[in-house]
Protein backbone atom coordinates (compact mmCIF):
# COMPACT_ATOMS: atom_id res chain seq x y z
CA UNK A 1 0.00 0.00 0.00
CA UNK A 2 1.03 3.37 -0.96
CA UNK A 3 2.50 5.38 2.43
CA UNK A 4 0.58 8.43 3.55
CA UNK A 5 2.44 11.82 2.26
CA UNK A 6 1.56 15.61 3.10
CA UNK A 7 0.66 16.09 -0.76
CA UNK A 8 -0.39 20.04 0.44
CA UNK A 9 0.13 22.95 2.57
CA UNK A 10 -0.77 26.46 3.67
CA UNK A 11 -0.40 29.31 5.92
CA UNK A 12 -2.50 31.98 7.80
CA UNK A 13 -1.38 35.42 8.33
CA UNK A 14 1.34 34.95 11.01
CA UNK A 15 2.35 37.81 13.77
CA UNK A 16 2.37 39.71 16.79
CA UNK A 17 -1.13 40.70 18.22
CA UNK A 18 -2.77 40.45 14.54
CA UNK A 19 -5.84 41.14 16.45
CA UNK A 20 -7.89 38.43 14.33
CA UNK A 21 -10.74 36.13 15.49
CA UNK A 22 -8.86 32.36 15.34
CA UNK A 23 -11.38 30.64 13.30
CA UNK A 24 -10.49 33.20 10.39
CA UNK A 25 -6.45 32.30 10.55
CA UNK A 26 -7.85 28.91 10.37
CA UNK A 27 -10.20 28.95 7.73
CA UNK A 28 -7.34 31.02 5.64
CA UNK A 29 -4.63 28.35 6.62
CA UNK A 30 -7.20 25.47 5.82
CA UNK A 31 -8.10 26.73 2.39
CA UNK A 32 -4.77 27.89 0.96
CA UNK A 33 -3.90 23.73 2.29
CA UNK A 34 -6.83 22.60 0.20
CA UNK A 35 -5.61 24.54 -2.63
CA UNK A 36 -2.06 23.82 -2.42
CA UNK A 37 -3.18 19.74 -2.72
CA UNK A 38 -5.08 20.61 -5.83
CA UNK A 39 -8.02 19.69 -3.57
CA UNK A 40 -11.81 20.50 -3.35
CA UNK A 41 -13.37 21.14 -0.06
CA UNK A 42 -15.76 18.17 -0.53
CA UNK A 43 -12.73 15.52 -1.16
CA UNK A 44 -11.90 16.06 2.65
CA UNK A 45 -12.96 13.02 4.69
CA UNK A 46 -11.08 13.52 7.97
CA UNK A 47 -10.07 16.44 9.86
CA UNK A 48 -6.77 16.46 12.45
CA UNK A 49 -5.95 19.18 14.64
CA UNK A 50 -3.37 20.22 17.72
CA UNK A 51 -4.78 20.56 19.91
CA UNK A 52 -8.25 21.90 19.35
CA UNK A 53 -10.42 23.83 21.61
CA UNK A 54 -8.92 23.08 24.88
CA UNK A 55 -8.64 23.91 28.67
CA UNK A 56 -4.97 25.59 28.33
CA UNK A 57 -3.47 28.47 28.90
CA UNK A 58 -5.53 31.27 27.32
CA UNK A 59 -5.02 31.57 23.13
CA UNK A 60 -3.37 28.10 23.24
CA UNK A 61 -5.97 26.56 21.77
CA UNK A 62 -7.76 27.47 18.18
CA UNK A 63 -11.17 26.23 17.01
CA UNK A 64 -12.52 22.86 17.81
CA UNK A 65 -12.98 20.63 14.44
CA UNK A 66 -16.65 20.70 14.60
CA UNK A 67 -16.27 24.08 14.47
CA UNK A 68 -14.37 24.02 11.08
CA UNK A 69 -16.01 20.99 9.67
CA UNK A 70 -19.19 23.25 10.14
CA UNK A 71 -17.58 26.63 8.62
CA UNK A 72 -16.53 24.79 5.63
CA UNK A 73 -19.47 22.33 5.35
CA UNK A 74 -17.18 19.06 5.83
CA UNK A 75 -18.27 15.42 5.40
CA UNK A 76 -16.03 13.62 7.41
CA UNK A 77 -15.79 9.74 7.94
CA UNK A 78 -13.25 10.70 11.22
CA UNK A 79 -11.52 13.41 13.14
CA UNK A 80 -8.75 13.21 16.24
CA UNK A 81 -7.34 16.23 18.00
CA UNK A 82 -6.23 17.28 21.93
CA UNK A 83 -3.34 17.27 23.99
CA UNK A 84 -3.26 13.66 25.11
CA UNK A 85 -0.93 12.55 22.07
CA UNK A 86 2.57 12.17 21.00
CA UNK A 87 3.43 15.60 21.26
CA UNK A 88 2.28 18.44 18.85
CA UNK A 89 2.28 16.31 16.24
CA UNK A 90 0.44 13.68 17.40
CA UNK A 91 -2.56 14.82 15.86
CA UNK A 92 -1.14 14.70 12.25
CA UNK A 93 0.38 11.09 13.01
CA UNK A 94 -3.34 9.77 14.04
CA UNK A 95 -3.90 11.47 10.36
CA UNK A 96 -1.22 9.33 8.73
CA UNK A 97 -2.26 6.29 10.45
CA UNK A 98 -6.09 6.73 10.00
CA UNK A 99 -4.73 7.12 5.76
CA UNK A 100 -2.79 4.33 6.23
CA UNK A 101 -6.11 2.53 7.57
CA UNK A 102 -8.11 3.06 4.93
CA UNK A 103 -10.97 5.03 7.04
CA UNK A 104 -10.19 8.47 5.19
CA UNK A 105 -8.76 9.55 1.76
CA UNK A 106 -7.49 13.19 2.72
CA UNK A 107 -7.17 14.57 6.21
CA UNK A 108 -7.22 18.59 6.83
CA UNK A 109 -4.52 18.78 9.47
CA UNK A 110 -4.50 22.00 11.11
CA UNK A 111 -2.87 24.00 14.22
CA UNK A 112 -4.04 27.69 15.97
CA UNK A 113 -2.37 29.95 18.21
CA UNK A 114 -3.77 33.29 19.10
CA UNK A 115 -1.94 33.70 22.13
CA UNK A 116 -0.15 36.83 21.13
CA UNK A 117 -3.58 38.50 20.57
CA UNK A 118 -5.02 36.70 23.73
CA UNK A 119 -2.51 37.70 26.21
CA UNK A 120 -2.74 41.34 25.49
CA UNK A 121 -6.44 41.01 25.84
CA UNK A 122 -5.82 39.09 28.96
CA UNK A 123 -3.00 41.67 29.46
CA UNK A 124 -1.17 39.38 31.67
CA UNK A 125 0.59 35.50 30.74
CA UNK A 126 -1.17 32.72 30.93
CA UNK A 127 -0.28 31.75 34.72
CA UNK A 128 -3.39 30.53 36.57
CA UNK A 129 -5.17 33.40 38.41
CA UNK A 130 -4.29 33.07 42.09
CA UNK A 131 -6.47 31.55 44.04
CA UNK A 132 -6.76 28.73 41.84
CA UNK A 133 -5.17 25.30 42.87
CA UNK A 134 -2.28 23.70 40.61
CA UNK A 135 -4.02 20.06 39.71
CA UNK A 136 -1.98 16.80 38.89
CA UNK A 137 1.74 16.83 38.27
CA UNK A 138 1.52 20.76 38.23
CA UNK A 139 0.16 20.68 42.10
CA UNK A 140 3.90 19.24 42.90
CA UNK A 141 5.85 22.29 40.59
CA UNK A 142 3.94 25.52 40.87
CA UNK A 143 3.86 26.02 44.18
CA UNK A 144 7.81 26.69 44.01
CA UNK A 145 7.09 29.39 42.12
CA UNK A 146 8.13 27.07 38.74
CA UNK A 147 5.31 29.15 36.65
CA UNK A 148 6.80 28.41 33.26
CA UNK A 149 7.72 25.77 30.87
CA UNK A 150 10.50 27.83 30.84
CA UNK A 151 11.46 26.99 34.49
CA UNK A 152 10.85 23.24 33.82
CA UNK A 153 12.86 22.92 31.11
CA UNK A 154 15.91 25.51 32.71
CA UNK A 155 15.92 22.37 35.35
CA UNK A 156 16.87 20.06 32.30
CA UNK A 157 19.67 22.95 30.97
CA UNK A 158 21.55 23.12 34.15
CA UNK A 159 22.07 19.29 34.28
CA UNK A 160 22.50 19.19 30.99
CA UNK A 161 25.12 21.60 31.52
CA UNK A 162 26.64 20.62 34.68
CA UNK A 163 27.20 17.00 33.11
CA UNK A 164 28.70 18.08 29.71
CA UNK A 165 29.83 21.37 30.60
CA UNK A 166 28.12 23.00 27.85
CA UNK A 167 28.14 26.65 27.38
CA UNK A 168 26.20 29.53 26.63
CA UNK A 169 27.95 30.50 23.89
CA UNK A 170 27.70 27.64 22.16
CA UNK A 171 23.88 27.14 23.07
CA UNK A 172 23.81 30.57 21.00
CA UNK A 173 24.43 29.14 18.02
CA UNK A 174 20.62 27.84 17.57
CA UNK A 175 19.20 31.21 18.40
CA UNK A 176 21.82 32.66 16.30
CA UNK A 177 21.57 30.50 13.46
CA UNK A 178 17.41 30.71 13.47
CA UNK A 179 17.74 34.44 13.28
CA UNK A 180 19.93 34.19 10.64
CA UNK A 181 17.77 32.44 8.49
CA UNK A 182 14.71 34.01 9.84
CA UNK A 183 16.42 37.36 8.06
CA UNK A 184 15.91 35.76 4.76
CA UNK A 185 12.43 34.46 5.50
CA UNK A 186 9.70 37.82 4.57
CA UNK A 187 7.25 35.68 6.88
CA UNK A 188 9.41 35.84 9.90
CA UNK A 189 8.30 37.82 12.84
CA UNK A 190 11.94 38.75 13.94
CA UNK A 191 14.35 39.28 11.74
CA UNK A 192 16.77 42.39 12.91
CA UNK A 193 20.02 40.26 13.08
CA UNK A 194 21.43 38.87 16.51
CA UNK A 195 24.76 39.03 17.72
CA UNK A 196 26.69 37.13 20.39
CA UNK A 197 27.14 39.64 22.19
CA UNK A 198 23.20 40.53 21.78
CA UNK A 199 22.62 37.02 22.53
CA UNK A 200 24.35 37.05 26.08
CA UNK A 201 23.68 40.69 27.12
CA UNK A 202 19.80 39.56 26.93
CA UNK A 203 17.64 39.46 30.03
CA UNK A 204 18.07 36.26 31.66
CA UNK A 205 14.52 34.48 32.34
CA UNK A 206 15.70 31.18 34.23
CA UNK A 207 19.03 30.55 34.17
CA UNK A 208 20.77 29.17 32.17
CA UNK A 209 18.39 30.07 29.92
CA UNK A 210 18.01 34.00 28.77
CA UNK A 211 15.42 35.98 26.58
CA UNK A 212 16.57 34.12 22.94
CA UNK A 213 16.42 31.22 24.03
CA UNK A 214 12.59 31.29 24.65
CA UNK A 215 10.15 31.55 21.43
CA UNK A 216 7.84 33.87 21.33
CA UNK A 217 4.35 33.73 21.33
CA UNK A 218 2.35 34.56 17.83
CA UNK A 219 -0.79 34.49 15.90
CA UNK A 220 -1.32 32.26 13.02
CA UNK A 221 -2.43 28.93 11.48
CA UNK A 222 -0.80 26.47 10.09
CA UNK A 223 -2.81 23.52 7.97
CA UNK A 224 -1.41 20.86 5.76
CA UNK A 225 -3.14 18.07 4.06
CA UNK A 226 -2.28 14.08 4.71
CA UNK A 227 -3.25 11.73 1.84
CA UNK A 228 -1.91 8.17 0.36
CA UNK A 229 1.27 9.33 -1.84
CA UNK A 230 -0.47 8.02 -4.94
CA UNK A 231 -3.17 10.89 -4.29
CA UNK A 232 -0.88 13.82 -5.01
CA UNK A 233 -1.98 15.69 -7.33
CA UNK A 234 -0.57 19.11 -7.87
CA UNK A 235 2.85 18.75 -5.40
CA UNK A 236 4.97 16.10 -5.20
CA UNK A 237 4.33 14.19 -2.48
CA UNK A 238 5.96 14.23 0.59
CA UNK A 239 6.38 10.79 1.94
CA UNK A 240 5.90 10.09 5.87
CA UNK A 241 8.81 7.68 5.57
CA UNK A 242 8.56 6.84 9.56
CA UNK A 243 7.21 8.39 13.04
CA UNK A 244 8.77 8.40 16.10
CA UNK A 245 6.34 8.82 18.94
CA UNK A 246 7.65 6.62 21.49
CA UNK A 247 7.70 7.42 25.37
CA UNK A 248 9.43 4.89 27.07
CA UNK A 249 10.45 6.92 30.52
CA UNK A 250 8.25 7.99 32.67
CA UNK A 251 6.06 10.88 31.80
CA UNK A 252 6.47 13.63 33.48
CA UNK A 253 9.14 16.65 34.03
CA UNK A 254 10.29 15.59 37.67
CA UNK A 255 10.57 12.25 37.14
CA UNK A 256 12.32 11.29 34.24
CA UNK A 257 15.22 8.85 34.46
CA UNK A 258 17.33 11.45 32.54
CA UNK A 259 17.27 15.09 33.57
CA UNK A 260 20.17 15.68 30.27
CA UNK A 261 17.38 14.10 27.70
CA UNK A 262 13.49 14.43 27.19
CA UNK A 263 10.65 12.26 25.95
CA UNK A 264 12.34 12.73 22.47
CA UNK A 265 14.87 9.87 23.50
CA UNK A 266 12.59 7.43 22.74
CA UNK A 267 11.05 9.10 19.58
CA UNK A 268 13.97 9.33 18.02
CA UNK A 269 15.36 6.22 18.46
CA UNK A 270 12.31 4.60 17.50
CA UNK A 271 12.11 6.91 14.10
CA UNK A 272 15.57 5.19 13.11
CA UNK A 273 14.04 1.44 13.91
CA UNK A 274 11.18 2.15 11.40
CA UNK A 275 13.14 3.89 8.68
CA UNK A 276 15.76 2.15 6.45
CA UNK A 277 17.55 6.12 6.11
CA UNK A 278 19.87 7.00 8.28
CA UNK A 279 20.93 10.62 9.85
CA UNK A 280 23.23 10.87 7.34
CA UNK A 281 20.51 11.08 4.46
CA UNK A 282 18.62 14.16 6.21
CA UNK A 283 19.10 17.52 3.90
CA UNK A 284 16.98 19.52 6.04
CA UNK A 285 15.94 19.30 9.52
CA UNK A 286 13.09 21.43 11.41
CA UNK A 287 13.71 20.54 15.12
CA UNK A 288 11.80 21.66 17.56
CA UNK A 289 13.22 24.98 18.98
CA UNK A 290 10.27 26.05 22.00
CA UNK A 291 13.28 26.38 23.89
CA UNK A 292 17.15 26.34 22.11
CA UNK A 293 18.07 23.26 24.29
CA UNK A 294 15.21 21.29 22.81
CA UNK A 295 17.15 21.76 19.85
CA UNK A 296 20.80 20.21 21.12
CA UNK A 297 18.49 17.13 23.04
CA UNK A 298 17.10 16.72 19.57
CA UNK A 299 20.27 16.81 17.91
CA UNK A 300 21.23 14.20 20.16
CA UNK A 301 18.19 11.67 20.25
CA UNK A 302 17.78 11.84 16.59
CA UNK A 303 21.69 10.33 16.08
CA UNK A 304 23.32 13.48 14.47
CA UNK A 305 26.12 13.67 17.16
CA UNK A 306 26.50 11.21 20.35
CA UNK A 307 25.23 12.35 23.89
CA UNK A 308 26.33 15.07 25.34
CA UNK A 309 28.54 16.31 22.11
CA UNK A 310 25.17 18.65 20.19
CA UNK A 311 27.39 21.89 21.81
CA UNK A 312 30.43 21.18 19.97
CA UNK A 313 28.73 20.07 17.28
CA UNK A 314 26.75 23.35 16.71
CA UNK A 315 30.07 25.30 18.30
CA UNK A 316 30.77 27.61 14.88
CA UNK A 317 27.08 27.13 13.60
CA UNK A 318 28.58 26.73 10.41
CA UNK A 319 27.18 23.21 10.15
CA UNK A 320 23.92 24.03 10.97
CA UNK A 321 23.54 27.62 8.65
CA UNK A 322 21.91 27.43 5.74
CA UNK A 323 24.56 26.14 3.37
CA UNK A 324 26.08 23.35 6.43
CA UNK A 325 25.89 19.57 6.18
CA UNK A 326 22.63 19.41 8.71
CA UNK A 327 20.88 22.57 8.02
CA UNK A 328 18.31 23.86 10.87
CA UNK A 329 15.24 25.67 11.38
CA UNK A 330 15.56 27.05 7.60
CA UNK A 331 12.40 29.25 8.23
CA UNK A 332 13.81 30.84 11.31
CA UNK A 333 12.26 28.24 13.97
CA UNK A 334 10.17 29.33 16.61
CA UNK A 335 12.40 31.40 18.03
CA UNK A 336 12.36 34.05 15.40
CA UNK A 337 9.35 32.98 13.37
CA UNK A 338 6.69 32.46 16.23
CA UNK A 339 5.34 29.77 18.57
CA UNK A 340 3.32 27.78 15.80
CA UNK A 341 3.18 24.60 18.13
CA UNK A 342 5.68 22.74 15.91
CA UNK A 343 3.09 22.94 12.76
CA UNK A 344 5.82 26.24 11.43
CA UNK A 345 8.62 23.81 11.72
CA UNK A 346 6.28 21.17 9.26
CA UNK A 347 5.51 23.89 7.12
CA UNK A 348 8.61 25.00 6.67
CA UNK A 349 9.99 21.04 5.75
CA UNK A 350 7.60 20.85 3.22
CA UNK A 351 8.37 24.37 1.61
CA UNK A 352 11.77 23.66 1.55
CA UNK A 353 11.02 19.74 0.33
CA UNK A 354 9.00 21.43 -2.55
CA UNK A 355 11.65 24.14 -3.57
CA UNK A 356 10.07 26.87 -2.43
CA UNK A 357 12.00 28.72 0.42
CA UNK A 358 13.14 31.53 -2.10
CA UNK A 359 16.11 33.09 -0.32
CA UNK A 360 16.45 31.09 2.17
CA UNK A 361 15.80 27.83 -0.04
CA UNK A 362 18.77 25.31 0.85
CA UNK A 363 20.89 25.18 -2.54
CA UNK A 364 21.12 21.64 -3.01
CA UNK A 365 17.92 20.60 -3.20
CA UNK A 366 16.36 18.63 -0.09
CA UNK A 367 14.80 15.30 -0.81
CA UNK A 368 14.92 14.04 2.66
CA UNK A 369 13.52 16.55 5.39
CA UNK A 370 13.42 15.60 9.00
CA UNK A 371 10.20 17.31 11.24
CA UNK A 372 10.45 17.04 15.43
CA UNK A 373 7.91 18.43 17.80
CA UNK A 374 8.06 18.58 22.00
CA UNK A 375 10.06 18.92 25.00
CA UNK A 376 9.59 17.44 28.31
CA UNK A 377 7.28 13.99 28.22
CA UNK A 378 6.05 14.96 24.96
CA UNK A 379 8.02 14.20 21.51
CA UNK A 380 6.88 13.08 17.78
CA UNK A 381 9.20 13.30 14.56
CA UNK A 382 8.34 12.26 10.94
CA UNK A 383 10.84 11.71 8.10
CA UNK A 384 9.43 13.13 5.20
CA UNK A 385 10.67 11.87 1.35
CA UNK A 386 10.00 13.86 -1.54
CA UNK A 387 8.25 11.03 -3.81
CA UNK B 1 8.23 34.33 48.16
CA UNK B 2 4.96 36.35 47.22
CA UNK B 3 2.07 35.18 46.18
CA UNK B 4 2.21 30.91 45.25
CA UNK B 5 -0.04 28.84 43.86
CA UNK B 6 -0.85 26.66 45.86
CA UNK B 7 -1.54 22.72 45.45
CA UNK B 8 -4.67 21.04 45.47
CA UNK B 9 -5.23 18.93 48.36
CA UNK B 10 -6.77 15.50 47.52
CA UNK B 11 -7.44 12.52 49.96
CA UNK B 12 -4.26 10.53 48.31
CA UNK B 13 -1.97 14.50 48.30
CA UNK B 14 -3.21 15.12 51.91
CA UNK B 15 -0.69 13.56 53.54
CA UNK B 16 2.16 15.12 51.88
CA UNK B 17 1.36 18.27 51.83
CA UNK B 18 0.22 18.28 55.51
CA UNK B 19 2.90 16.51 56.46
CA UNK B 20 4.96 19.52 57.80
CA UNK B 21 2.82 20.71 60.58
CA UNK B 22 5.21 18.61 63.39
CA UNK B 23 8.01 19.77 60.86
CA UNK B 24 8.69 16.29 59.56
CA UNK B 25 8.43 15.05 56.12
CA UNK B 26 6.47 11.72 55.37
CA UNK B 27 6.51 9.73 51.68
CA UNK B 28 4.39 6.88 50.81
CA UNK B 29 6.48 3.47 51.92
CA UNK B 30 5.18 0.22 50.48
CA UNK B 31 4.34 -2.31 53.16
CA UNK B 32 5.25 -5.45 50.78
CA UNK B 33 8.27 -3.83 48.69
CA UNK B 34 9.69 -1.02 51.27
CA UNK B 35 9.70 1.23 47.77
CA UNK B 36 8.54 4.95 48.57
CA UNK B 37 6.11 6.29 45.86
CA UNK B 38 6.26 9.81 45.01
CA UNK B 39 4.00 11.50 43.61
CA UNK B 40 1.71 10.05 45.63
CA UNK B 41 -0.02 6.79 43.78
CA UNK B 42 -3.46 4.49 44.68
CA UNK B 43 -0.94 1.53 44.42
CA UNK B 44 2.48 0.33 44.42
CA UNK B 45 4.24 0.91 40.90
CA UNK B 46 7.18 -1.13 41.39
CA UNK B 47 5.26 -4.52 42.89
CA UNK B 48 1.37 -3.21 42.53
CA UNK B 49 0.50 -5.33 45.65
CA UNK B 50 1.73 -3.53 49.00
CA UNK B 51 -0.60 -0.99 50.70
CA UNK B 52 0.89 2.10 50.40
CA UNK B 53 0.93 4.61 54.11
CA UNK B 54 3.30 7.68 54.92
CA UNK B 55 6.42 7.37 56.46
CA UNK B 56 8.68 9.65 57.80
CA UNK B 57 11.81 10.25 56.27
CA UNK B 58 15.12 11.80 57.36
CA UNK B 59 14.62 15.30 55.18
CA UNK B 60 17.93 15.18 54.03
CA UNK B 61 18.31 15.24 49.90
CA UNK B 62 20.91 16.54 47.32
CA UNK B 63 20.51 19.13 44.44
CA UNK B 64 20.19 17.73 41.41
CA UNK B 65 19.63 20.19 39.26
CA UNK B 66 18.49 24.18 39.72
CA UNK B 67 17.41 27.16 38.22
CA UNK B 68 16.80 30.65 39.19
CA UNK B 69 14.06 32.13 38.23
CA UNK B 70 14.55 35.88 37.10
CA UNK B 71 11.38 35.79 35.56
CA UNK B 72 7.79 37.99 36.67
CA UNK B 73 5.31 35.61 35.11
CA UNK B 74 2.58 37.81 36.10
CA UNK B 75 1.35 41.34 37.28
CA UNK B 76 0.46 40.19 40.77
CA UNK B 77 3.30 37.90 41.58
CA UNK B 78 5.72 39.73 43.68
CA UNK B 79 8.09 37.22 44.67
CA UNK B 80 11.59 38.50 45.10
CA UNK B 81 13.30 37.50 42.06
CA UNK B 82 15.69 35.95 41.28
CA UNK B 83 14.64 32.62 43.13
CA UNK B 84 16.39 28.99 43.03
CA UNK B 85 14.30 26.78 42.01
CA UNK B 86 15.49 22.77 42.50
CA UNK B 87 14.80 18.54 42.05
CA UNK B 88 16.40 17.29 44.72
CA UNK B 89 16.50 13.61 45.62
CA UNK B 90 15.61 11.94 48.95
CA UNK B 91 18.58 10.38 50.74
CA UNK B 92 16.10 7.50 50.90
CA UNK B 93 16.18 6.49 47.82
CA UNK B 94 17.55 6.81 44.13
CA UNK B 95 15.26 8.89 42.00
CA UNK B 96 12.93 9.59 44.63
CA UNK B 97 12.59 13.31 43.25
CA UNK B 98 10.51 16.50 44.79
CA UNK B 99 10.65 20.15 43.08
CA UNK B 100 11.08 22.64 46.10
CA UNK B 101 12.41 26.00 46.25
CA UNK B 102 16.44 26.43 48.16
CA UNK B 103 15.86 28.69 50.88
CA UNK B 104 18.10 29.80 53.71
CA UNK B 105 21.33 30.73 51.25
CA UNK B 106 21.60 33.46 48.29
CA UNK B 107 20.33 31.89 45.38
CA UNK B 108 23.55 33.07 43.68
CA UNK B 109 25.04 29.98 45.76
CA UNK B 110 23.40 27.24 44.85
CA UNK B 111 24.77 24.43 42.95
CA UNK B 112 23.85 20.55 41.78
CA UNK B 113 25.54 18.56 43.93
CA UNK B 114 24.97 20.60 47.00
CA UNK B 115 23.62 18.78 50.44
CA UNK B 116 20.32 19.87 51.64
CA UNK B 117 17.80 19.40 55.17
CA UNK B 118 14.16 20.20 54.39
CA UNK B 119 12.20 23.22 56.38
CA UNK B 120 8.86 24.19 56.08
CA UNK B 121 6.71 27.14 54.70
CA UNK B 122 3.02 27.39 56.01
CA UNK B 123 1.11 28.75 53.09
CA UNK B 124 -3.01 28.44 54.20
CA UNK B 125 -3.92 24.44 54.72
CA UNK B 126 -0.52 23.31 53.30
CA UNK B 127 3.13 22.95 54.50
CA UNK B 128 5.22 23.51 51.72
CA UNK B 129 8.56 21.23 51.96
CA UNK B 130 11.60 23.38 51.47
CA UNK B 131 15.12 22.69 51.27
CA UNK B 132 18.27 24.77 53.12
CA UNK B 133 22.04 23.95 53.08
CA UNK B 134 22.85 21.63 55.60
Amino acid sequence: MAKSAVIGAGASDIGRRLNRDPMALTLESCTRAIEDAGLKREDIDGVAAYPGNIVAPVGYGGPQISEVQDALRLSLNWSSSGLESTGQLGPLINAALAVQSGICNHVLCYCTTWESTAQGLASKSGVKPVGDRATGQFAFMLPFGAHSPANWTALYAQHYFDEFGTTREELAQIALTARANAGKNPKAVYRDPLTLDGYLAAKMISTPLSLYDCDVPVDGSIAVIVSRADAARKRPALEIESIGCAMRGRPSWVDFDDLSTMAMRDAGKMLWEKSTLKPSDVDVAELYDGFSIFTLFWLEALGFCKKGEAGAFIRDGKRIALDGALPLATGGGQLSAGRLNGYGLLHEACIQLWGDGGERQVKKQPKVGLVASGGGPFAGCLLLQRA
Amino acid sequence: MGMRILPEVTPATASFWRSGADGKLRILKCADCAQFVHPPAPSCPFCMAGKLSPEVVSGRAKVITFTLNHQRWSPLDDAKVPYAIAVVELDEQKDLRLMTNIVGCAPENVRTGMTVRVTFEKADDVYLPMFEPC
